[in-house]
């Protein structure tokens, strides 16, 4: 079901998209935007934080980026090649690319970046890394990557935010946590850091050599920091601020921001992330621990209430593990549709006998305190006995870590490929106290072991795709965590701010091609 | 020389106390569930074990609780504050960035509460059964039992949203340019909004103890005895009433001139100012311990030398204090 506002967006959206073809690009301005929670610092790769990726995003490259259906577009590489057994990738570098300070880019940036920066300080880079057995500068613009194995999402792993871009002659052989240029990040992007008035705004001015002609049309853009989500809506709304980036207002509040007049609002720019929301359900102890008491917690969920009110009719209800921007979903699974009657005969045919759970709201703002109060509700109708507790942060992470909870709340981003994002919840493997990133739940299953591995290996994509079918039928009989929704994260901007996404990130490098049509 | 000897005992005594407070400040923070390090790796998104451990091997976190406590105190005698584990940047440098702004916010709403509080304070005293000084009273119990977010909330939506008046948040305006005059009068019209809300708390409270207190001394015999001799009402008031009923007035200013560095957690919030009582919330749902404890010595100071400042304010208002204390 669509909510009159998801619709008014795709509508907007389709206006959008017509007008904008017909315009030309005028150069100048500067807009104006917020970035929540002000981050800890801006050299990307060494800090992963989500506000880190959006206002270095600009400053930053990878040798790709992505389109909105997860395709790999030029970016530092011109080109690239890979071998028939899958094995080797070879990149051609654009050979006229500098860094901010001057420098011309190479090869020996890219082999520095990824064989020594990343693998020092970057887990997510160091995951896709394990596959790589040598990294080589073979010419000035050529860099070529041996893979042990094959590794199916090898190609997703390039986007500035995962695989940063560092200079090599500002790093090398110093210690990088201490560098004296981490307070005026280097990169070679379309934007510079300009300024950081730390609690107030960070500016970033335009890369007047930057290497694609024209681009970028911005200026400037202004990062205004504003702590309170209710101030930032009013920053929106009395036009000091000209975009909102997705999870900077309160969802309650975005219908309203939403109707206002030369407003618009956009979903894409997610796609790589894609967050998926879960709801962690100790596997070990407890009732959760019954894979008929899992199944009644789906079967209990309104999940369709949860989209329709709480996210206003954004995102998507997930069939079951694999969200629908992930690779290789299987359709032919039986979804878990709002059905208290059976959640109840499941319950009844275990024995559950009331035993009081918790649940632990994330501690990320109003809406999630709400869903946590909607699920409550839902399954005290099925006769599951539900407290919540509330938590911080700091608070949160440790319940997780210690694996002291019956019932959580959590996201996490699918990367475009099961093998990056989606199985690390499930391997066995990936069980470790002291990280609530990992597989929390505490699912072990020899089998679904077996298959994510040989299907982050395998080659081609049609074996692949056999494997993860078969691994997603286990997984939804079994219901390691409950799958909540894919989340939609809109945008909303002045529509005078045209052409603000433009990649499957494009909330952290959209203002490479944006303009102003004021 | 009384004023000396006074002067340097409070100082000793305020030494141990701020060295107590430190370990006990430190021992308080190791109570909060979760560490540091695993909230940077939760932002991160993606965190391995090695991660993890580089982290609290960076912070030292990876030692036992009383090497830790000790790294810490030694640090602190030496006058080194250490890193902010969020940030990377030294935690003193930190605070004397957001300090002034948040004594400009802090400072203003002081005097201008404290002013304004004592005005409307005597000038209901003087008004006792008037509807005039009954208004004034019914003001400052309307503001007294108003929660500060819903008045700056709704300051915002009014002066701000509606009537376009004011700017709504920030210190200035970003992107503006202004330099000299034209900087502090942008810096002033943003200071407007902030610095009345947090006044308006401390502003009724003051106005309704000066005239409790005023009322009181009113009744005193001295004040009788003015009157017999002839004096005008107004110096009455001001010379024999007021100077009398101050005593209570500069305690609660003692307390609030105490809380002028980490008092403004909300207020900093709602309206973006970038003070200290920002980066002591922010520092603490980071679990940046090293910024977190650094702000408390800030705070803790100040609170103590505010102490002494009232005691010796007491005894210029009160010359009988003086022997007292001595």
């Amino acid at each position: 079901m669509k909510t009159p506002l998801a619709l008014a967006i795709s509508a907007a959206a389709l206006t959008f998209t017509s007008v904008s073809m017909a315009d030309d690009p005028t150069p100048g301005g500067v807009v104006n935007t917020i970035i929540q929670p002000e981050p800890p610092g801006l050299v990307l790769g060494m800090i992963q934080n989500a506000p880190t990726r959006t206002v270095s995003g600009n400053i930053y490259e990878g040798l790709l980026r992505y389109t909105t259906d997860l395709e790999p577009m030029p970016q530092l590489a011109a080109s690239w090649d890979v071998s028939d057994d899958g094995r080797t990738y070879t990149f051609h570098l654009r050979d006229d690319v500098t860094w901010h300070d001057g420098e011309a880019f190479t090869a020996d940036d890219v082999v520095f970046s990824a064989d020594v920066f990343h693998r020092e300080l970057n887990p997510s880079a160091r995951a896709v890394l394990q596959h790589v057995e040598s990294i080589e500068a073979t010419d000035d613009h050529t860099v070529v990557f041996t893979l042990t194995q094959p590794f199916g999402p090898f190609m997703l792993s390039f986007e500035a935010g995962t695989f940063t871009m560092v200079p090599e002659h500002l790093y090398a052989g110093t210690d990088f946590r201490d560098n004296e240029h981490n307070d005026h990040p280097i990169g070679t992007g379309p934007f510079e850091f300009s300024n950081w008035e730390r609690g107030t705004v960070i500016e970033l001015v335009k890369n007047d050599d930057y290497y694609e002609d024209g681009l970028p049309y911005l200026d400037g853009v202004n990062w205004h920091i504003i702590p309170d989500g209710a101030s930032r809506a009013v920053a929106f709304e009395n036009g000091t601020i000209d975009v909102l980036p997705s999870g900077t207002v309160e969802n309650f509040d975005i219908p309203r921001l939403a109707e206002m007049d030369n407003v618009c609002m956009t979903e894409e720019g997610h796609e790589y992330f894609s967050p998926f929301a879960m709801l962690w359900m100790n596997n070990r102890e407890g009732p959760t621990a019954d894979k008929r008491f899992r199944q009644a917690v789906m079967y209990a969920m309104d999940r369709e209430f949860a989209k329709d009110v709480l996210w206003n009719g954004l995102g998507n209800v997930p069939l079951s593990a694999f969200g629908s921007n992930a690779r290789f979903q299987n359709d032919d699974l039986e979804p878990y549709d709002h059905n208290p009657e059976r959640a109840r005969e499941l319950l009844e045919e275990m024995g559950y006998d009331g035993e009081e759970i918790t649940i632990l709201p994330l501690p990320y703002g109003e809406t999630w305190t709400r869903w946590a109060e909607a699920v409550q509700q839902n399954l005290r109708e099925v006769g599951i006995n539900v407290e919540t507790q509330a938590t911080d942060v700091g608070g949160w992470n440790q319940r997780l870590g210690d694996w002291d909870y019956d019932l959580a709340f959590t996201y996490l981003y699918q990367y475009g490929d099961p093998a990056l994002g989606i199985s690390r919840t499930y391997l066995s493997d990936n069980i470790a106290k002291g990280s609530p990133w990992n597989n929390v739940e505490g699912y072990e299953n020899e089998r679904v072991d077996e298959l994510f591995n040989e299907a982050a290996t395998a080659f081609p994509d049609e074996e692949r795709e056999a494997l993860y079918h078969e691994v997603q039928e286990i997984l939804h009989e079994d219901v390691p965590v409950g799958w909540l929704m894919e989340l939609g994260f809109p945008t909303l901007y002045r529509c005078d701010v045209k052409n603000l996404v433009t990649s499957g990130v494009g909330v952290n490098d959209g203002f490479k091609d944006a303009w102003l049509d004021r | 020389m009384v004023y000396a000897r006074l002067i340097i005992m409070r100082l000793l005594k305020a030494v141990i106390v701020l060295f107590l407070i430190v370990i006990f400040n430190f021992l308080l923070i190791q109570l909060a569930p979760g560490d540091p390090a695993a909230i940077l790796a939760g932002q991160a998104g993606a965190a391995d074990q090695e991660f993890l451990n580089q982290l609290r091997e960076r912070f030292g976190l990876d030692q036992p609780m009383y090497v830790q406590l000790w790294r810490y105190v030694s640090g602190i005698a030496m006058l080194d504050f250490g890193y902010s584990y969020r940030l990377g940047v030294p935690v003193f440098d930190l605070i004397m960035d957001r300090l002034p702004a948040t004594l400009l916010l802090t400072g203003t709403a002081f005097v201008l509460s404290l002013v304004l509080g004592i005005v409307a304070g005597s000038m209901a005293a003087a008004r006792v059964k008037k509807p005039s000084g009954s208004l004034i009273m019914a003001l400052a119990l309307v503001f007294y039992a108003t929660p500060l977010f819903w008045v700056a909330l709704m300051s915002v939506v009014v002066f701000s949203v509606y009537l376009g008046w004011l700017p709504a948040y920030g210190l200035y305006t970003v992107g503006a340019g202004h330099t000299g005059f034209a900087l502090a009068l942008d810096i002033a019209k943003h200071l407007v909004l902030p610095a009345t809300t947090l006044a308006l708390f401390f502003m009724a409270i003051y106005t309704r103890m000066t005239r409790t207190s005023m009322l009181d001394a009113a009744q005193q015999d001295y004040v009788k005895t003015a009157r017999a001799k002839g004096l005008k009402p107004s110096i009455i008031q001001r010379r024999h009433v007021l100077r009398n009923a101050l005593l209570p007035i500069i305690t609660l200013a003692g307390l609030q001139a105490g809380q002028m560095v980490g008092g403004a957690i909300l207020t900093e919030t709602v309206f973006a100012w970038p003070g200290i009582g920002r980066l002591m919330f922010e520092a603490l749902e980071q679990r940046d311990y090293n910024l977190l404890l650094g702000i408390f010595f800030f705070s803790a100071a100040l609170v103590i030398v505010f102490n002494i400042i009232t005691d010796l304010v007491y005894s210029l208002a009160d010359p009988r204090i003086k022997k007292g204390a001595a």
